[in-house]
């Protein structure tokens, strides 16, 4: 069933994107409807007119699910499956490219030489500035300073193209011809011929979009993909010819060869003068290193003239023109389809960059979802919530405390003479105590779920056990209040996170230290909701349950305890909350298991999937909580407001 | 016989400001079985302390009290006490609320239900019983809160402004509920009210308590209970009478409170 609902993702997709549509349109037209034969008080401010609505509840779900599917390109998927395959070969011819493009301004502010140049004048600017800081002798100093001139004339030997030489001249106009052949290329109907058996086995075999996470079936598969896959390797070449083209002229290598020896000579220099002065020292050497690192850059070679490379980027104009021409529709699909990002080719892969790759498609996560669901699967060798086998021993264990053994007087059986042993009834209930005996397996339920929902409920137990008692007599009683209230006000402003270190050091990171970190948080709210509800009870109801021959026990249980219910349910609800994130977080921290080590795991692993999917489980969980108390607010509690 | 009896009752609060204040000075009187009392006075004058004291809920200071031949000392179940709001258990149904003290005392649970019937039956909430307190109205509930507290069949049933919270209506509806369950139960009531028309009716008896201190002033022995028992409260307001004796009280209290905004 799920293989067969994957199987039809797309349509199913592009079903739902469909019926959302329909959905909210209905619901809005409804809406409008309503507002216009509605004709009740036009007072604005009048609360009652947010009651009900809904249909605009459909719309808001609708417009949350449309702008999901549409940002995360599940639409996209679902209606151009195929588009991302071709988008990935124009995505080759980029990358291709990208090297040549960069040097010019096109997709940058400046050309490459202009970049470079501007940099390597400041440097030697600020070199000069430095020479009158240095200290050096006389002859030095001048020997400096003529070596930053002879740079400058370095500079201009590359920049002027009366030394530029013929021979990079040719190689120059070569990448510029092959440009231009590339582009013809685009424009040629059913370029560069039938694929190979090779070349349509290899994209029959492979992967369809989204099969495996974010990546892109890599191989042409269609004509227009055939056609950018080969100018893109073609356009690989020419691209790495490109990059050997240097301004090597014979001037300028001379030069530089002039400028090695004279900053040679100049370390030399500063060696032997060797300055007292250990500051100034270092600071002579980093003038001569920086005056180093200038030559070998300007040593590159990558400055040209200005016009020289003019023909070249005319070419790429053109190469950039016919790609657009001949991409088509997808230009459209790329820039409306792919909103907040595009597809990108690297070496070897193609992939979805921006809000595709880090907002998962609701259809994956479905799937993410249902796989990490299969309890042989889980994540980290640990189910998202199924049940487990487990001894009835070991549950004896955990509740039967040891000591008991103790209390039954006589000691432990010894071994005999011959080596054999026996067993005494006291040593019987120490084996039965620690869980040491044969018995049947229950089956308990487990998984990361459970764990998180164990600890928080567990947390909430014993605060709630010891919270409300503590809370109650707080209301009640003057020296319960006054000896209590600094313990609790003092640990309980801080923040439930900045105890986590602590207690988890103390108590372990597995169940025990975290169950105690959300036993602190709550015992804190419920103390504090108690005694709020047994400060508010009204007088009046406890000299009634007097005059009634109720004893101060049963006034407690009968009058003061449901009568501070409200506040206590209302604690309940807030503790739930405070301790599901708190709980979220220590996990974060330490642990092994539970849904923040889930989340924690995926982070680091960049695992958008699982993350959002994490997400989720989280919010449906505390809306489950929060459901279910309000459930029990209403049925325990249905005077609240009224009394 | 269990008579109520206060003998030179004192009552002072430390007041936390220091100083003190006299509550009650010197309150003596004796309320036979039976007797409807009605306690009537300006604010301030210690109405309610003299309640509380009656019922249990504090102490006094000085002086004496005994219902019957045993001395008052804290709450107890012979010395029934309806409050103005009702103070009823909101988490507990009609039925519920009226059986609380017979709870508290393990009544056997049909004995239970047989009495909360009956009682339901005479307050005139018949049916009633599974419907939560807090959907009732004020007069359905202060009936409720007689019934919780006859139930139990105090000796001395002590009433603090009982219908103060209600409508004109609703109000004269219970004042005939009350002088009814007064006559067919044969109880001692108290009632302590700001109403001069309630006090008239609703006491045998009717002590005009003055201020600073809280003191008895003037006892009054009236006939219109015992009209009212007959006649309709409406006949019994209009004669002469009653509007003479109302018109003096009126004028007594006024006094008293120009007298008090004069002194300060």
């Amino acid at each position: 069933m799920l293989d067969l609902m994957f199987e039809y993702r797309g349509f199913i997709v592009g079903f739902i994107f469909l019926a959302l549509i329909i959905a909210s349109i209905a619901a809005t037209i409804f809406g409008r409807k309503l507002i216009r034969t509605e004709k009740t008080d036009a007072v604005f401010g009048n609360p009652s007119r947010a009651l009900g609505g809904w249909h605009w509840v459909v719309t808001g779900v609708s417009f949350i699910l449309l702008v999901w599917i549409y940002y995360s390109w599940d639409m996209a998927r679902a209606f151009y499956p195929k588009s991302a395959n071709e988008l990935c070969q124009i995505a080759k011819l980029d990358f291709a490219v990208n090297p040549i493009r960069s040097v010019f301004p096109l997709d940058n502010e400046y050309l490459r030489s202009t970049t470079l140049l501007k940099r390597e004048k400041e440097q030697l600017n600020n070199l000069e500035n430095e020479v009158n800081n240095l200290e050096l002798s006389e002859e030095a100093q001048a020997h400096a300073e003529e070596t930053i001139q002879l740079m400058r004339s370095a500079l201009k030997s590359l920049t002027s193209s009366e030394f530029l030489d013929s021979e990079t001249v040719n190689k120059l106009a070569v990448v510029e011809s092959q440009i231009k052949e590339i582009t013809n290329n685009l424009t040629k109907e059913g370029y560069p011929g039938e694929p190979s058996a090779e070349q349509v086995k290899l994209a029959e075999s492979q992967e369809r979009w989204g099969d495996t996470g974010n990546e892109i079936p890599l191989h042409p598969s269609s004509p227009r993909g055939y056609k950018f896959d080969a100018v893109a390797k073609e356009m690989k070449e020419v691209s790495r010819e490109f990059g050997r083209i240097k301004n090597n002229n014979s001037t300028f290598l001379s030069q530089v060869d002039e400028l090695k020896d004279r900053i040679a000579i100049f370390k030399e220099v500063i060696k032997s003068s060797k300055s007292s002065d250990k500051a100034l020292a270092d600071k002579q050497v980093d003038f001569s290193k920086t005056l180093r690192r200038v030559l070998q850059r300007i040593d590159d070679g990558l400055i040209f003239p200005p016009q020289s490379m003019e023909g070249i980027q005319a070419a790429l104009v053109g190469l950039e023109k016919e790609k657009n021409n001949q991409q088509g529709g997808l230009g459209f699909i790329d820039s409306w389809m792919m909103p907040g990002g595009t597809i990108k080719a690297g070496t070897t892969a193609c992939s979805e960059q921006g809000s595709g790759r880090w907002l998962p498609k609701p259809s994956d996560t479905l799937r993410t979802l249902t796989r990490i669901s299969d309890p042989d699967i889980g994540y980290k060798g640990h189910p998202l919530l199924w049940y487990k086998q487990k001894p009835v021993s070991e549950m004896v264990d955990l509740i039967v405390p040891d000591f008991i053994a103790a209390l039954i007087p006589g000691g432990y059986p010894q071994y005999s003479e011959d080596g054999s042993l026996s067993s005494n009834f006291k040593s019987k209930v120490y084996n039965f105590a620690s869980g040491n005996f044969e018995s049947f397996s229950v089956p308990v339920p487990s998984g990361h779920i459970w764990d998180s929902l164990l600890r928080v409920l567990a947390g909430l137990f014993f605060g709630i056990i010891l919270g409300v008692p503590l809370g109650l007599f707080m209301g009640l009683s003057r020296f319960c209040k006054g000896f209590f209230d600094p313990l609790i006000e003092l640990y309980r402003p801080v923040p439930p996170l900045a105890w986590a270190p602590l207690i988890l050091t103390i108590f372990g990171i597995q169940d025990d230290g975290k169950i105690f970190l959300l036993f602190m948080v709550a015992f804190a709210i419920m103390v504090i909701s108690a005694r709020t509800g047994a400060t508010g009870t009204q007088l009046s109801k406890i000299h009634a349950a007097h005059s009634l021959g109720a004893s101060s026990r049963q006034i407690l249980r009968r009058v003061i305890l449901p009568n501070s219910l409200p506040e206590i349910l209302t604690g309940i609800r807030i503790a739930i909350g405070v301790c599901w994130g708190t709980l979220v977080a220590a996990e974060m921290l330490a642990g092994t298991t539970g849904i923040g080590f889930v989340e924690n795991v995926a982070r680091k692993q960049s695992d958008y999937e699982i993350i959002w999917t994490t997400i989720i489980i989280l919010g449906l969980l505390g809306l489950i909580f929060d459901l279910i108390m309000r459930w029990v607010i209403n049925k325990v509690i249905p005077w609240r407001g009224k009394g | 016989m269990s008579d109520l009896v206060l003998d030179n009752l004192n009552m002072v609060f430390n007041v936390s400001t220091g100083g003190t204040v006299h509550a009650l000075k010197d309150v003596s009187f004796t309320l036979k079985t039976g007797e409807l009392l009605s306690v009537l006075g300006p604010s301030g004058c210690g109405k309610t302390t003299l309640l509380n004291i009656i019922a249990g809920f504090i102490r006094p200071t000085g002086g004496e009290i005994t219902l019957g031949d045993e001395e008052i000392d804290g709450p107890g179940v012979n010395r029934g006490m309806v409050f103005q709001q009702g103070a009823l258990f909101e988490w507990l149904t009609v039925a519920e609320n009226v059986a609380f003290g017979l709870e508290i005392k393990k009544t056997p649970q049909a004995e239970i239900d047989k009495r909360v019937d009956e009682w339901l039956e005479i307050v005139g909430l018949a049916g009633f019983g599974h419907v939560p307190t807090y959907q009732l109205s004020g007069g359905m509930q202060q009936r409720i809160a007689l019934a919780r507290c006859l139930i139990n069949d105090p000796d001395l049933i002590l009433m603090d402004e009982p219908l103060g919270a209600l409508d004109a209506l609703t109000r004269e509806k219970m004042q005939s509920l009350v002088l009814k369950i007064w006559k067919e139960t044969g109880k001692t009531i108290m009632i302590i009210t700001h109403s001069v028309e309630e006090a008239l009716l609703l006491g045998e008896r009717l002590f005009v308590m003055a201020p600073r201190p809280g003191r008895l002033h003037k006892e009054y022995r009236l006939p219109f209970a015992e009209q009212g028992l007959t006649n309709d409260l409406r006949d019994v307001k209009g004669t002469k009478e009653f509007g003479e004796t109302r018109e003096e009280i009126l004028t007594m209290i006024w006094n008293m409170e120009e007298e008090i905004m004069g002194q300060v």
